[in-house]
């Protein structure tokens, strides 16, 4: 299956849900900093991988395909919980990608200079979630189908 | 050894959230325009929240601090992959709803995450 980008998905969002997405966003990014202060990096750091915009991201999916199947008239539809099912497999495969990110960040943080560690952590980020994704392609039957 | 935060904490927390909330709604609207949407839920558990704030504590608290905060997003990320799997599991074969599901299982996320601190961690 290719890779595409649609753009008029963009305005499917309403702006109060990308006001929640915001707000969530910079309320989780405070909370991990203040966490950080009280309790120290150790518990902090944590909350860095901490899946806050995923529920609100899920919840839109969903409605959105409900929304697009009424309105081609099927009014009962399992369409948008398997469509935020198949998404939250990504995730899955995304957060291993993640810890990647974070493997790279610990170990060569304190012996690099901080653009070279960002630079190959977020490139060991996005290879490591991409080759998951195509792999899983590759050998796996989704169970949605 | 760990510095202790520096310079202005209102500041500080202001200034985290606007660029969280940026970075966040960012990688949240990649996800939107991706396809197929096991593809856009990578971006799901984009690095969102350590890019917006890595940068901040590298400058007041230092390299070390930073790598520390590292360590345990290594524990937190490998917890993510179970919430984000059992979520797909619960709406794909229990087929239960987006909005209770992904919710709940966060209760899930927190005590594995803080028993992994609590047992292994601190």
């Amino acid at each position: 299956m290719k890779v595409s980008a649609n753009f008029s998905a963009l305005k499917k969002t309403k702006w109060y849900e990308y006001a929640v997405r915001f707000l969530l966003g910079g309320s989780v990014t405070v909370v991990a900093g203040l966490l950080a202060k009280y309790y120290g990096p150790v518990f902090g750091g944590l909350f860095l991988a901490f899946p806050a915009i995923f529920p609100a991201s899920a919840t839109l999916v969903d409605k959105h395909e409900r929304e697009k199947k009424q309105r081609a008239g099927m009014k009962q539809t399992a369409r948008g919980r398997q469509v935020a099912g198949v998404e939250a497999a990504g995730a899955a495969l995304g957060s291993l990608g993640l810890a990647t990110f974070a493997y790279v960040i610990w170990k060569l943080l304190p012996v690099w200079n901080v653009a070279g560690v960002f630079i190959v952590a977020v490139a060991a980020w996005l290879c490591v979630s991409v080759s998951l994704w195509w792999l899983r392609k590759k050998h796996w039957r989704s169970p949605s189908k | 050894m760990i510095p202790e935060p520096q310079g202005d904490p209102v500041k500080d927390l202001i200034l985290r959230f606007v660029i969280g909330g940026v970075v966040v709604s960012a990688f949240a609207a990649l996800g939107d325009v991706l396809k197929p949407k096991s593809f856009a839920g990578l971006f799901g558990a984009a690095p969102s929240i350590a890019l917006a704030t890595l940068g901040l504590t590298i400058a007041a608290n230092g390299k070390m601090y930073a790598a520390t905060e590292a360590r345990s997003m290594v524990a937190g990320a490998l917890v993510s992959f179970l919430y984000a799997f059992l979520c797909s599991w619960l709406m794909l074969r229990r087929k239960l709803k987006a909005m209770p599901v992904t919710i709940s299982a966060l209760a899930i996320w927190l005590v594995c995450s803080i028993s992994i601190w609590f047992l292994v961690l601190r």
